[in-house]
């Protein structure tokens, strides 16, 4: 007996094992940037009065709003990309996965530039508990959006996408469940753009 | 659809190295973590030495420890700091969840393996992985971590041999996360038909909870060390106020951090991981106890509420563990008030097992000796944390020793108890062989004499204001000279206890291949686990579908015409 | 998911299409209330709440989370408490603290 529920849903829960899945790694992962998050509160309050707006105000509020554009943009494409999968269009979910990909390539050649035009100006991790934490919360959230690129890119080139033709289910729940992780991603930055750049 | 093992021939390396098949890779945990066990236990050997004889030269390994064989206070710190992590990280967790939960979890749900199984061995690679590092470390010039197993900064960012530990420690808790994503999908998603909430074995819930501890209380360790990393290796200072003197000159970096931060996100896990290291063995003591007295767990709907709200409870109580670093009267009452609730699902869980006993037809068996004295032993480590969790009494009793005697009697009479208990009972399943009783009992009794003997005197010198971690266990101080005589007695006793694993030691090794041969069922128990051959089919676990048709204990049921009712017989 | 007719999934693409408009109009809108002069207090709260309501609609409309199961929005919520009590509890214990 093989591993059932992979593609067909449990009826009292009505759930595949791989949706759960997912959604129990997001919750690890609401509470792993929690701690960063919680780190950034704690030492706000630690810093002298104005530090954090000091360091803050040498972010470019501008790049960073191209990015969360760049962001939404990926996050619309990918969930069409899934949806052209439960239309049967094929074509269509090479097309916004392709999108998505490319936005995310863009949001990190935009962080590339932000980070080098930082260390430019002589302005590193620890220069200050701000820059320290700036770093380390955008690094983490790059991090994880070179591990999308990377399961995206999986799907979206033959070596994953081949699945369409012998199992087309599964291969649709496969893309909705890196969309979920995707969408996780631009949830986090929604909140990180905001607190480390406007506040 | 067929129900044989239809799977392509597989080759030695993907049938035991890289083996998906979950009982192999509960194999490779329970063996991996005994062997943490005892390298552990060794350490912690010679520290009691050092303890018991003050700088005299260690016996046997005396030369690995430098010219003189005398344990140095660095080398002291560096042992007693990896004798946590090990014990905690390497040996108990991966024992009790990653081995027993693996091996049984899936079987006690009539499944045929984990939900994702290529997902479980990642978890174990991890876990190795992260091992071989901290074991490593060892080996390096900077040596071991030795800023204690709780890694406080700003210590912890000066100290040599941290880096490594916290480099180990990402690949252990992503291991643990990733199990535990496992364990419940696992649950939620295999149980097999008829297996409803509430006829799960008690094992299954303890797991379950559990592993939501594990998924959600570890990443801001996770968080945690990564800022730790940075602030030794990039030069931050998350955790460095400013103006810190360290070896007589100001420290350069920015400041402005607080150490208070690393004491949060540490304890964030660190309480809950806690319960992670007993409600596992409380689940295997609930199973050990139904079926060696015949008679049902009482209270079962009670121990299942009781271990969710303890779960839940285990978040908001970490705290206390941070008493005295100057909280301010609310936050210390709230953290104080939780904790005391906390103490109230134990209660009722050691409440309903002693209950249990009642009116039963004990069996005095090996496992069922370890499950009793886990009783009682759990009892005294559960009550001596009372005046831990009281913020007054905890301002005279906090970094003693008698912080020690309190979690080791938890976590060795109690947790490795019941998994000493989960060896002797399921090692039939896994080998269809028992494990000799004349060994075991002799494993058994010098083991509860001698773990007393250890940890008994620690509340006597921690009350007497003993502080923990003193490489020369208190000689210069005044308030301790009354209570150092108790340090030869606590180390022979430490030497005794170790001699008295032997037993168990060859009883694993003789009973695998000289043990009496034994049915399916040699227990005559009620849970799925027991319908599979032993061992159980490769991938597939079982001969045919199953459907559960009762609850978990149905031991001694009125006109039944055996004294118990198979989960999976109609 | 299953038993999504093909309607149901254009539908679906109409309301994706709306919540990544109200998405880029949000954002437009929470970096032009950054330049607003107001306390500290009250920017904290505006950047917050828009980015909860952004949140909101990736989390309900791309992530599905209105019409998923139980399970799992009950393990969110659950979740979202434990984040509550990191992000707040030991902040508190700061601001409560003996002699600062």
């Amino acid at each position: 007996m093989q591993v059932p529920y992979v593609v067909d849903e449990r009826p009292d829960t009505g759930l595949i094992n791989s949706k759960l899945g997912i959604w129990i790694f997001l919750a690890s992962e609401v509470m792993l940037f929690g701690g960063l998050f919680s780190a950034y509160v704690f030492l706000r309050m630690a810093a002298p009065e104005g530090d954090f707006a000091y360091w803050g105000s040498k972010l470019s509020i501008p790049m960073a709003t191209v990015n969360t554009l760049v962001l939404i943009t990926s996050s619309v494409t990918v969930v069409l990309s899934w949806a052209s999968l439960k239309l049967k269009d094929f074509e269509k979910y090479k097309l916004y996965m392709g999108l998505t990909l490319l936005c995310a390539s863009i949001f990190l050649v935009i962080k590339y530039f932000e980070y080098t035009g930082k260390f430019h100006h002589g302005v590193y991790p620890s220069s200050s508990t701000f820059m320290g934490i700036y770093f380390t919360l955008t690094g983490l959230h790059g991090l994880h959006i070179i591990g999308g690129i990377i399961v995206m890119g999986y799907m979206w080139l033959p070596i994953g996408s081949k699945l369409w033709e012998t199992d087309p289910e599964h291969f649709t729940n496969r893309v909705e469940n890196a969309g979920l992780y995707w969408h996780f991603v631009d949830l986090v930055w929604i909140f990180l753009f905001p607190v480390l750049y406007l506040l | 659809m067929s129900y044989d093992s239809h799977h392509k021939k597989e080759n030695f390396i993907q049938k035991y190295i890289f083996s998906v098949d979950h009982k192999i890779i509960g194999l490779q945990y329970g063996i991996t973590s005994l062997l943490f066990l005892l390298f552990g236990f060794s350490l912690m050997l010679i520290m009691r030495w050092q303890l018991a004889y003050p700088e005299t030269p260690v016996p046997l390994i005396g030369s690995l420890l430098g010219e003189t064989g005398i344990l140095l206070p660095e080398i002291y710190n560096s042992l007693g700091a990896m004798h946590g992590t090990i014990m905690i990280f390497l040996g108990v967790v991966p024992l009790a969840v990653g081995a027993f939960g693996n091996y049984i979890v899936p079987l006690q749900i009539g499944a045929p393996d984990m939900a994702f199984p290529k997902l479980n061995a990642a978890s174990y690679w991890s876990f190795f992985v992260g091992g071989v590092i901290m074991i490593a470390s060892f080996f390096t010039p900077e040596g071991t971590a030795r800023s204690g197993w709780t890694s406080y900064p700003p210590l912890s960012i000066f100290e040599s041999g941290q880096t490594m530990w916290l480099l180990g420690m990402v690949f252990l808790i992503t291991s643990s996360l990733l199990g535990s994503i496992n364990f419940i999908v696992t649950i939620v998603q295999l149980r097999a038909p008829g297996l409803s909430w509430f006829r799960l074995p008690f094992f299954v819930w303890a797991q379950f909870v559990t592993s939501f501890l594990l998924v959600l209380a570890f990443p801001p360790l996770e968080a945690a060390a990564v800022l730790q990393l940075m602030d030794r290796v990039a030069g931050t200072s998350f955790f460095l106020p400013s103006g810190l003197v360290y070896a007589g000159s100001v420290v350069d970096v920015s400041g402005s951090g607080s150490p208070l931060l690393w004491q949060h996100l540490f304890w964030f896990l660190a309480h809950p991981e806690v319960y992670v290291l007993i409600l596992p063995a409380m689940g295997i003591v609930g199973e050990i106890l139904a079926n060696n007295t015949r008679k049902p767990l009482w209270g079962y709907k009670s121990l299942v509420y009781a271990t969710v709200f303890l779960g839940f409870m285990s978040f908001i109580v970490w705290a206390h563990h941070m008493f005295l670093t100057g909280m301010g009267t609310t936050m210390s009452a709230f953290f104080q008030t939780t904790t005391m609730i906390i103490s109230i699902p134990s209660v009722v869980i050691l409440t309903s097992f002693f209950i249990s006993l009642w009116g039963g037809s004990i069996r005095f068996n090996t496992p069922m000796l370890f499950a009793l004295a886990f009783l009682p032993m759990f009892g005294i480590g559960g009550l001596t944390g009372l005046p831990l969790g009281f913020a007054a009494s905890d301002i005279h009793l906090h970094d003693t020793y008698y912080v020690i005697g309190h979690f080791h009697y938890v976590v060795a009479p109690g947790t490795i108890f019941g998994l000493f208990a989960g060896i002797y009972y399921w090692f039939p399943k896994v080998t269809g062989r028992k494990m000799s009783e004349a060994l075991g009992k002799l494993h058994f009794w010098p083991s509860l004499v001698f773990m007393n003997g250890i940890f008994m005197p620690m509340f006597i010198q921690g009350l007497a204001g003993v502080s923990r971690r003193l490489w020369d266990g208190g000689q210069l101080y005044a308030h301790a000279q009354g209570v150092l005589q108790w340090n030869e007695f606590m180390s022979i006793s430490a030497f005794c206890l170790a001699a008295a694993q032997i037993p168990f030691i060859l009883n694993v090794l003789m009973s695998l291949f000289n043990g009496q041969k034994v049915d399916r069922n040699p227990w005559g128990a009620t849970t799925v686990e027991w319908s599979a051959p032993s061992p159980p089919l490769p991938h597939v676990n079982f001969e045919e579908p199953l459907e559960i048709y009762r609850g978990p204990y149905e031991y001694s049921v009125p006109g039944a015409n055996k004294d118990f009712s198979s989960q999976t017989v109609k | 998911m299953s038993g999504h007719g093909t309607e149901s999934i254009q539908e679906h693409i109409k309301v994706y299409l709306t919540v990544f408009g109200a998405l880029a109009v949000l954002t437009i809108l929470t970096v032009t209330a950054s330049y607003l002069d107001v306390s500290s207090s009250e920017a904290i709260f505006l950047a917050l709440t828009i980015a909860t309501i952004k949140a909101s609609l990736v989390a309900g409309y791309f992530m599905h989370l209105i019409t998923e199961k139980q399970t799992i929005v009950w393990i969110l919520i659950l979740t979202f408490f434990f984040f509550l009590v990191l992000m707040f509890f030991p902040l508190i214990t700061v601001t409560d603290q003996t002699g600062v």
